[in-house]
């Protein structure tokens, strides 16, 4: 970047690194540099460069620090007070602090993924210009426009076999030319950024980490399609996202790489951001354009598709923001490159948000196709606690559960549909022997259920039905017939639904059924909970053969229900206990049921 | 819905400046699809849409106040009534559910005595549950308005709500 032998210093400041007090960390950093004199005293330019997330959020505040003599190292957990400590050992005697240095799982984190997509995100200062121009920014869409006619923009985009990453994984490049197709001199162009699968998070990183590379991916997109308006769609609770994209497009307009005739090049393009309300159903595109235009987000059946009347009647094309950021990767380096990467079916990378019970919990960009035992294990390093592995949901509200005996599934499109999941957004939620099944269940059919539109009747009301039954379930008031209604409902709810929420809302269950229809059976039947989750059907007491006496459990309870003293095996008190459960997560032998 | 009918009998004595409205409309008022930027403009000045303000904003924007009341209560993030000087999130995501935010939302709920998105009489705290605060690694997770706190224990819950309860209630700004 700037000067060659220059040293960086690199903050994270996504979300995650901000709530972990990054700013503090930063003005420290800044304090101490001046006090110190560092420049003078080391002969070279100390710049502090503020990045997005770097995927590893639990170990926030992240500080990478890049010297010509040391290379790069990384030091998480950074804070405030240690900085000075850094700043004197490792900028000022070049002696790096190996006891503070991010531990060996952090490169192992990193290196096992391959980075695409997210090259930017965590390494540049997304309120840059420069930043973002040093990184080839805005050359994809020069030399679209320059070197090549829309048509050919397209082709390139179906030859790289990009498919959507906002779920339905729909490709791309054919979705251009449909809308390309529709009669029409105005179209509108929309970056979906609503995000509502909780737990899913690679949107919000991008849009924070890495906006402009967003904003190059609509412009291309715009170029290929002949559209000269774009919406960004940002889900409300992301204001972080909003500040920097709105900054990005700010200076955007300031360098005339937004507006009229752009760089010269002859080309118009607009663009504004829409704040979502908290409705998941608006990522819909049908509500959600329904949402931009001031009503209700509820959905609407299809066709017309929005390629051919979309927002305010007018031919309309929506990705998703991880698609767009696809694109200047796909126009820069060529489709055919593009096109080795990944699977026959699915090409190119696609990031995931790993969370759950897993020991590194995190945002990993893989290529498409690499099996989840890999992405959970050699990524992530495993399950947390030493506990066992039961099965990973992905997909969140519309997916469903892998087991352990096919972790051997690639993730790409197709084999995970297959095995009754969806790629979805992308979040892998990774549950262990002590996550049950059924309240996992319950608890995406609760999220869906309040999420409803309640424009369909099988939606409105068939999803509260089949919530009752899943409640009456975990309760231990369960009946023999209870799994085949589940089953009956869920299929007539997908096959009746209006759109893709009730369409997909019961796959959790169905999916649960099918791999673990021996953890419903013992619910119904023994009124017990195999993975002790379900707080009406535990005993609350400690199993004497199992616990080993450490004293977690007690150190947890919130009211000493808890009777322990060294050497001695728990005993819990149920009158006192308020079922909490802090104490059966505590354990760590499984010794309370 | 049941909210807004209650609401507009509560609030009629109370004194309303709208000329904060009057500005969020001004600023608006040429754009196609205005009434979320305005109403998300109206609730930033008042923390909450008085029911005044929906009027005259049917009004300037000539849509029926049914529209505005279907938009109002068709999105969470709308609020009908004055919230609480310390808003208390708790995550219930997937990465917190599985990582125990029940038992941390059914803590607040007993230590503060109101439920999901109600007000404490005295307008010191509104409890909310929302989907994702975008920090799983930290699960399960609870902020109270800009503050993060990660990895929570019942035991955390407390330590919060005896700081907090010995805030001032009118805040700076
Ligand atoms: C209930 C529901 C929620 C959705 N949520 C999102 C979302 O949060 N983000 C997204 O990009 N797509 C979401 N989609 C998919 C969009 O409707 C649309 O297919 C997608 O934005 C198209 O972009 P793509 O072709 O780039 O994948 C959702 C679909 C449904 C049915
Ligand atoms: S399926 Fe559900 S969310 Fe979709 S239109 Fe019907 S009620 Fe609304
Ligand atoms: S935490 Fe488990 S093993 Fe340890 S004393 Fe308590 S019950 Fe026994
Ligand atoms: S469930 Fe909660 S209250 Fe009961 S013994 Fe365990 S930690 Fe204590
Ligand atoms: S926000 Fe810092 S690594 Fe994700
Ligand atoms: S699920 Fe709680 S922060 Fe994401």
């Amino acid at each position: 970047m700037s000067e060659k032998d220059g040293i960086k210093i690199l903050i994270c400041q996504g979300t995650g690194g901000i709530s972990m007090g990054a700013k503090d960390v930063e003005a420290a950093f800044v304090r101490h540099l001046a006090e110190k004199g560092v420049d003078a005293v080391i002969g070279k330019r100390c710049d502090i460069i503020k990045t997005g997330c770097r995927g590893l959020c639990a170990n926030d505040v992240l500080v990478d620090i890049i010297t010509p003599e040391q290379g790069r190292v990384t030091y998480d957990f950074v804070k405030p007070e240690e900085v000075e400590k850094i700043i004197d050992e490792h900028l000022v005697k070049k002696e790096t602090i190996e006891k503070r240095k991010a531990k060996p799982y952090y490169n192992q984190f990193v290196n096992a993924q391959m980075r695409v997509v997210m090259t930017g995100c965590g390494q540049i200062d997304p309120e840059s210009l420069n930043a973002y121009l040093e990184e080839d920014g805005f050359k994809a869409i020069e030399k679209c426009i320059r070197g090549m006619k829309p048509d050919e923009v397209i082709e390139e985009v179906k030859k790289s076999g990009l498919r959507g990453r906002g779920g339905g994984g729909f490709p791309t490049g054919t979705k251009w030319s449909f809308c390309k197709a529709s009669p029409g001199n105005h179209k509108y162009l929309i970056c979906n950024a609503d995000e509502g699968d909780p737990g899913a998070f690679m949107d919000r990183s991008l849009l924070e980490g890495d906006p402009f590379c967003i904003i190059e991916g609509m412009m291309i997109a715009a170029y290929a399609i002949g559209c000269d308006f774009g919406y960004v769609y940002v889900r409300a609770e992301y204001p972080l996202a909003v500040q920097r994209l709105q900054h990005a497009i700010d200076i955007c307009y300031e360098k005339n790489y937004l507006g009229k005739n752009i760089q010269g090049w002859g080309f118009d393009f607009d663009m504004r951001i829409k704040m979502g309300a908290g409705a998941f159903v608006c990522g819909e595109e049908t509500a959600l354009m329904a949402s931009i235009e001031g009503f209700r987000g509820m959905s609407r059946p299809r066709p017309p598709f929005p390629a051919v009347r979309g927002l305010w009647g007018k031919p309309t094309n929506i990705n998703n923001v991880e698609t767009f950021a696809n694109v200047r990767h796909i126009i820069n380096r060529g489709a055919d490159w593009y096109a080795s990467l990944g699977t026959d079916t699915t090409k190119g990378t696609k990031i995931f948000a790993v969370t759950g019970k897993v020991k590194h919990t995190g945002l990993v960009e893989v290529p498409a196709g690499m099996k989840i035992r890999e992405v959970i294990y050699d990524v992530c390093g495993g399950i947390a606690n030493n506990r066992k592995f039961k099965a990973v949901q992905a997909g969140g509200p519309s997916g469903g559960c892998i087991p352990a005996e096919i972790l051997d599934t690639p993730v790409d499109y197709d084999s995970l549909i297959k095995a009754g999941a969806m790629m979805g957004s992308g979040g892998l939620v990774v549950m262990d022997e002590t996550t049950c099944m059924v309240d996992v269940s319950r608890f995406f059919l609760n999220f869906t259920r309040m999420e409803s539109c309640g424009k369909c009747v099988p939606c409105r009301i068939g999803l509260k039905v089949m919530l009752d039954i899943l409640e009456r379930i975990t309760e231990g008031r369960g009946e023999p017939s209870d799994i085949e209604t589940l089953k009956d409902l869920g299929i007539a709810i997908k096959k009746s639904s209006l759109c893709g929420l009730g369409q997909t809302a019961p796959n959790p269950i169905l999916s649960t059924i099918n791999y673990f229809r021996d953890e419903y059976e013992a619910h119904i039947n023994d009124k017990r909970c195999p993975s002790n989750c379900c707080k009406e059907l535990l005993l609350w007491q400690v199993v004497v053969d199992k616990c080993v006496k450490c004293g977690a459990c007690k150190k947890a309870c919130p009211v000493d229900a808890i009777v322990w003293e060294k050497g001695e095996i728990a005993y819990l008190d149920k009158e006192k206990c308020t079922k909490c459960k802090s104490c059966y997560d505590a354990c760590r032998f499984m010794a309370i049921e | 819905m049941s909210e807004a009918v209650e609401q507009r009998e509560e609030e009629q004595t109370e004194e309303i400046d709208l000329e904060p409205a009057n500005r969020v409309i001004d600023k608006f008022i040429d754009m196609p699809g205005n009434l979320m930027p305005v109403l998300q403009g109206v609730q930033d000045e008042y923390g909450y849409i008085p029911r005044i303000a929906a009027d005259l904003i049917a009004e300037r924007l000539n849509v029926y106040p049914s529209q505005i009341y279907g938009v109002l209560t068709f999105y969470a993030q709308f609020h009908l009534k004055p919230r609480g000087r310390f808003i208390i999130r708790v995550c219930v995501g997937t990465a917190c559910h599985v990582q125990g935010a029940t038992r941390i939302v059914e803590t607040f709920y007993d230590k503060l005595g109101i439920g999901h998105a109600e007000t404490t009489p005295d307008l010191r705290y509104t409890f909310e549950k929302v989907a994702c605060l975008g920090a799983c690694g930290m699960a399960p997770l609870a902020m109270v308005n800009d503050a993060t706190y990660g990895s929570m224990t019942v035991q955390k819950v407390e330590e919060i709500i005896n700081d907090y309860n010995q805030r001032p209630l009118k805040s700076g700004k």
